[in-house]
């Protein structure tokens, strides 16, 4: 946290509207190169609206819509002539609940490797080995990788997502609850590797767990209503917030 | 009077679930004896020569060789015309078209399609094909058949395709695959099991059809691969010989409804084996 923070993201007067029902309200923050920025705050304040809002995924279904920048290296990428799938090719998302596609281990590795290039069969493996290892799954599948995807344990598949991922070397990854349904050992390894991933990338945690926004982040942003109230060093939100609505929050007085 | 009514509480439960028992017992009962019946009077007929030679003439003896070939080719040709048709057609419903207009439209259409009677359908192709061709012939029984299958085959790949949770196909697209490749190897593998369901049942449905070969493949006595000309059929063989006053003939009736059953039991077993099998692979 002593290093210079650089911004990697900028989202600026964001605003999200699922029909006309309005989700988020300018929301204007900063996300930095290499660091864990958890969004936190309660159910329905969209923490995770504006997290799909960052690589655009909410264009997959009509009736909804975002107004406002947010500027990933100096480019918006809200903007309509932006391709949305080389936007995702540089932003990676683990969802909530794990979603191994019904195939390979391997092959749900290499879902995303081939969809940009032609590796040979070797280049591949290694890829997909690389990726795996970062995900810290390696060790546990490695005999096994033309075992289903779905054949794993939770904690594993979860893993397993996030190998898919990174093995597409994106440049920001967003985690939206990804340890929610998962029991607490395969939590406290998720988390480890978080940390680790945060060497490389950029990374957006929206978590419900305030004790896990403690443990993982660098920044934190409290979210109510689809307003962002606080946005500051974690550590700071976690002791001395300068809001009062963050500090009943984060002190369990409501939410 | 806590036991009175403890009692008269035990009574009614005791009467319900005889009332419950003896209705099952009569649904049941009908189709053992059903079953029984076709399986009494068709197994004896069934030899070697059912399945080497033709329908008889009057009087004589046969087999039901060229009913199962115009059976088997005929089904076939509207499995492998209806399906890719309902199959892309319920992609489209549950993968594009979802809650717009036209796809309601067609959705509203395809149920109508669903079910109507299929005598209906075999009087359209009787109409179009038959009529403007000038004579009866496979072509236009396959055809009839393959209207059977498809709004089937789209009903149930529609249904296996909402199932699959939405978040799988945010997975897909989150790693930048177009919708098209999404469907293809994310979707459609993962509904694999419940689609190829949908297309056995479809066989199975169109396997028993009688009425909508009847005026439009006819029937054929005699052996022939020529699907330009009229052409036996299981079902309206059984019909046609059912209908007759020979003993032989009602044999031969028997032993092709034997046949027929046979096949959709197969089928819906051979289903049931797959959704199984997916349903402990995703577990």
């Amino acid at each position: 946290m002593s290093q210079a923070n650089t911004v990697k993201v900028s989202i600026n007067n964001l605003s999200f509207f699922y029909g006309n029902l309005q989700a988020l309200k300018n929301i204007s923050l900063p996300l930095y190169l290499k660091k864990v920025t958890a969004f936190i705050g309660p159910s329905g304040c969209g923490k995770s609206t504006l997290l799909r809002v960052m690589n655009r995924i909410y264009e997959l279904y009509p009736n909804q819509r975002a107004e406002g920048e947010v500027i990933l290296d100096g480019e918006n990428i809200l903007a309509r002539t932006l391709d949305v799938n080389t936007l995702r090719s540089k932003v990676g998302m683990v969802f909530q609940k794990p979603t191994p596609f019904p195939m390979t281990i391997f092959d749900n590795i290499a879902f995303g490797l081939k969809l940009y290039d032609k590796l040979p069969r070797s280049e591949l493996q290694g890829r997909v080995e690389d990726a795996l290892r970062r995900a810290a799954l390696w060790d546990e599948v490695k005999d096994k990788l033309n075992a289903s995807g779905t054949s794993l344990s939770g904690g594993q598949q979860q893993r397993l997502c996030i190998a898919r991922s990174v093995a597409i070397k994106p440049e920001l990854i967003l985690l939206d609850e990804p340890c929610s349904a998962l029991d607490p050992i395969s939590t406290a390894k998720i988390e480890e590797l978080i940390s680790e991933l945060s060497e490389d990338y950029t990374i957006v945690i929206v978590t419900h767990n305030m004790q896990q926004a403690s443990r993982v982040s660098d920044h934190t942003a409290f979210m109510f209503l689809g307003e962002l109230i606080e946005f500051g060093e974690t550590e700071k939100i976690f002791t001395m917030p300068s809001n009062k609505r963050t500090e009943d929050y984060i002190t369990g007085r409501f939410g | 009077m806590n036991s009175r009514r403890r009692l008269m509480r035990q009574l009614k439960s005791r009467i319900f679930l005889g009332l419950s028992a003896a209705a099952t017992m009569i649904g049941l009962g009908w189709l053992a004896l059903i079953l029984g019946t076709l399986i009494y009077e068709g197994f004896s007929g069934i030899d070697l020569a059912i399945f080497t030679e033709s329908t008889p003439p009057p009087g004589g003896m046969g087999g039901l060789l060229n009913a199962i070939y115009g059976s088997v080719l005929m089904s076939t040709f509207a499995v492998a015309v209806g399906t890719p048709i309902g199959i892309f057609a319920g992609t489209y419903l549950a993968e594009y078209g979802r809650d717009t207009r036209f796809a309601f439209i067609v959705r509203f259409v395809n149920d109508i399609l669903l079910s109507a009677p299929s005598i209906v359908l075999g009087l359209f192709v009787y109409d179009a094909m038959v009529l403007t061709m000038g004579h009866f012939s496979a072509w236009a029984g396959g055809v009839a058949l393959a209207i059977i299958v498809i709004p089937v085959v789209v009903r149930t790949t529609e249904n296996m395709l909402l199932l699959i949770p939405n978040t799988l196909r945010e997975a897909a697209a989150a790693l930048g695959a177009p919708r098209s490749l999404i469907v293809r190897l994310v979707t459609w593998r993962a509904a694999r099991a419940g689609m190829i369901t949908g297309i056995l049942l479809a066989v199975a449905r169109i396997s028993g059809e009688t009425a909508p070969l009847l005026f439009t493949a006819l029937n054929n006595q005699f052996w022939s691969v020529n699907p330009n000309a009229p052409m036996a059929s299981l079902p309206v063989a059984i019909f046609q010989m059912a209908m007759s006053p020979y003993a032989d003939w009602h044999r031969l009736a028997w032993s092709g409804a034997l046949l027929i059953t046979i096949t959709v039991l197969l089928l819906s077993i051979i289903a049931r084996l797959i959704e199984a099998q997916t349903d402990r692979g995703s577990a």
